[in-house]
């Protein structure tokens, strides 16, 4: 050892090259379980696990019978997987006196999401293009009002909601719920799509001026095409709050026009008869399916919309 | 309406967002075929000018003209106007044939009169080969190029330049200085180009009008600006290194008239006083770091004294060698290859023809 140490420093002394050569170099080395990893990783896994526990148990209990169920182990796999829970959920399942299942709600929740997406960003869009690009007179007093109206209880607006449906005679109709969601969608919306299109350089929008293009023609044939990040960012908020949405749903439509949301709600709280915890499982989990079908196919779009409003365009 | 030559006429714009004035009644003629330039620092209003002239901001009071015809009320692309912007603003999802004939599409202008404009103006910048191509897939100088190629397929008479070269690197810069020049020699449009580089306004422009706080402090030739500032500030703005500014008096001797500054007497016997003298102002003398002269040269010019060099800063081709004159710094440019060391003593000397004298009070020029 000292042997080594006495013979490294003759060297140093004869070659000092030598030494400074086989020095530290490159990336300092970093050992793999350090306690700061162990630490790190061991939270993220806890609680990745307390997220994850009752989604388990839903998934666990959706595919065992009732005489399983009733031994009581929540967390124990099936014994002997059946599929049967969620076929009945879908397809067989009772709410009040029809018993088609959550099939029917889900058509309704389709026929209400997709128009309302659709009316609610290409107005938005709009909005926000014109508050951002063209400043006309009062566009700040416009924008203030509408984002006041995104702090507005909705409970507040219920019921002369419910007299404007009326009266124009589209209470209980699909039609109906697809307006109020695109009303209460717009303040959010907008501001979206307002702070998107304040970040494209403004000189884009100048140059198109001078281009001879006007107020459509600047926005289909130039901001639109740089705006499909914005655009995935609304879609995907407006699926999933428009398909989750259940105060909308039960105050302005009908037993036959019920959301898939309302009806489950139906299905899990029935007072009639045994508590099927399979198939409500079952039905719980068909329902959430969409909003996370969405997230898993668009999830990287997402993040690039929502990071796209940070950087410049 | 101004001269039958006028191209661009702005009367009386006043532009104010809410409270701040950023255009204060100002009056700019542009003559046919000129290359008007737009100098000033950040914030002086020359981008507020051009965007009133294009179109795409709306002057609160005023009148603008091009080529004869009142356009204050006028959207940007009935003006007869092509602009280029200083981020190029290239539309990012269309080819560069798309871009270069979107305003034509717009103006819905037959097909093949479009294809043939694309085509000349591809020839004359020479973006044949990047034709397919999308502006992501260009480089800065390209792009540019690009940007210049969509005002010139609009076939106007008027270019309107927002600093297009503030993006470029330096040696990029010069290359399409030189070929926006060109350019224009070719083509005798009237163009008004906005920068606040110096180099660029001395070499490009027939007429420099340098701006300060939304007003025109002078409208004249590059050499006129540079040899005979209309006040302090500009003789500050133009020129680098900067001009020195002595602080003194003018008093008299003899009957001639002589600036005092310090322990120093300048005899300003050949300087063309252009508002009066006035014996006993105060003033401030503004010479010039290349209009000091050194050795033998210093001996011969009207003015020469002894004195000490404290600071050399060498700049390549010239050094810039300090010292003080009446106890305030003075600054000279010499050639490298005489340079003085520090400490040195040597005689230095200029001409106060060549000199400006401003009024200490007014910062005009006397």
């Amino acid at each position: 050892m000292s042997n080594t140490a006495a013979l490294n420093m003759t060297a140093a002394a004869v070659d000092p090259v030598a030494q400074e050569l086989a020095g530290p170099r490159g990336p300092r080395p970093r050992r793999r379980l350090s306690r700061r990893n162990i630490f790190l990783y061991g939270t993220l896994i806890v609680v990745a696990l307390y997220y994850l526990l009752p989604l388990y148990v839903m998934i666990v209990t959706s595919l065992k019978g009732m005489p399983e169920i009733r031994l009581g182990n929540i967390f124990s796999p099936p014994v002997e997987i059946t599929f049967e829970p969620w076929v009945k959920a879908w397809a067989e399942a009772c709410t009040g006196l029809n018993c088609e299942g959550l099939s029917r709600g889900f058509w309704n929740s389709v026929q209400i999401t997709v128009p309302s997406v659709i009316l609610s960003i290409a107005i938005a869009s709009v909005n926000g293009y014109a508050l951002a690009n063209w400043r006309f007179k009062g566009a700040d007093a416009f924008f203030t009002i509408l984002i006041f109206g995104a702090f507005i209880p909705y409970q507040v607006m219920l019921y002369p909601i419910v007299i404007i449906l009326r009266e124009i005679g589209l209470y209980g109709t699909l039609w109906g719920l697809v307006i109020v969601h695109s009303i209460f969608g717009m303040p959010i919306l907008t501001l979206l799509f307002r702070n998107y299109f304040t970040s494209l350089p403004e000189e884009l929008f100048k140059a198109a001026r001078v281009d001879g293009a006007g107020f459509w023609a600047i926005y289909f044939r130039i901001m639109l095409p740089m705006s499909l990040p914005i655009f995935v960012v609304a879609i995907i908020i407006q699926i999933t709050g428009i398909w989750n949405d259940f105060l909308f749903g039960v105050v302005y439509t009908k037993p036959d026009t019920y959301p898939m949301t309302v009806q489950l709600n139906n299905i899990v709280n029935s007072v009639q008869g045994v508590k099927e915890y399979n198939v409500n499982m079952a039905a719980t989990l068909i329902t959430g399916l969409v909003p996370l079908i969405v997230y898993f196919v668009s999830g990287k779009l997402f993040v690039r919309g929502i990071a796209a409003g940070a950087v410049k365009g | 309406m101004g001269a039958a030559n006028a191209s661009v006429v702005v009367r009386d714009v006043s532009l104010n967002f809410g409270t701040v004035e950023v255009l204060k009644s100002l009056n700019l003629e542009v003559h046919k075929g000129e290359f008007i330039v737009l100098l000033g620092p950040s914030g002086c209003g020359k981008s507020t000018l051009l965007n009133c002239i294009a179109g795409l901001l709306e002057v609160t009071d005023g009148q603008i003209f091009i080529e004869g015809r009142n356009v204050t009320w006028e959207q940007p692309k009935d003006r007869g106007i092509g602009m280029v912007f200083q981020s190029y603003a290239l539309y990012p999802q269309m080819s560069v044939e798309g871009n270069l004939s979107f305003g034509l599409k717009n103006a819905r202008l037959p097909k093949d009169e479009i294809a043939r404009r694309v085509k000349r103006a591809a020839e004359i910048l020479q973006i044949e080969p990047l034709l397919q191509r999308k502006p992501s897939a260009l480089s800065g100088g390209q792009r540019q190029r690009v940007a210049i190629g969509r005002a010139l397929v609009r076939d106007v008479d008027v270019f309107l330049f927002d600093e297009p070269l503030s993006n470029l690197d330096a040696k990029l810069r010069n290359e399409l200085r030189i070929e926006i020049k060109r350019l224009h020699s070719r083509l005798d449009n009237t163009m008004i180009y906005v920068t606040h580089d110096q180099i660029e306004a001395m070499t490009l422009a027939d007429r420099i009008a340098v701006m300060r706080g939304g007003i025109i402090q002078q409208l004249d030739a590059p050499h006129a600006i540079y040899a005979r500032p209309v006040n302090r500030f500009v003789a500050g703005f133009i020129g680098s290194p900067g001009m020195n500014f002595l602080e003194g008096a003018i008093d008299s001797a003899a009957g001639e008239p002589v600036f005092v500054a310090g322990d120093s007497r300048i005899p300003l016997r050949n300087y063309r006083f252009e508002n009066g003298g006035g014996v006993g102002r105060k003033a401030a003398l503004g010479v010039r770091p290349e209009h000091v002269a050194i050795g033998d040269m210093a001996a011969a010019m009207p003015f020469s004294t002894e004195a000490e060099i404290e600071i050399v800063e060498p700049m390549g081709s010239d050094t810039l060698a300090w010292t003080t004159l009446g106890g305030q710094n003075l600054s000279m440019r010499i050639d490298s290859e005489k340079a003085p060391r520090r400490g040195d003593r040597l005689r230095i000397g200029f001409d106060p023809g060549r000199a400006s004298v401003f009024d200490a009070q007014s910062d005009q020029r006397l």
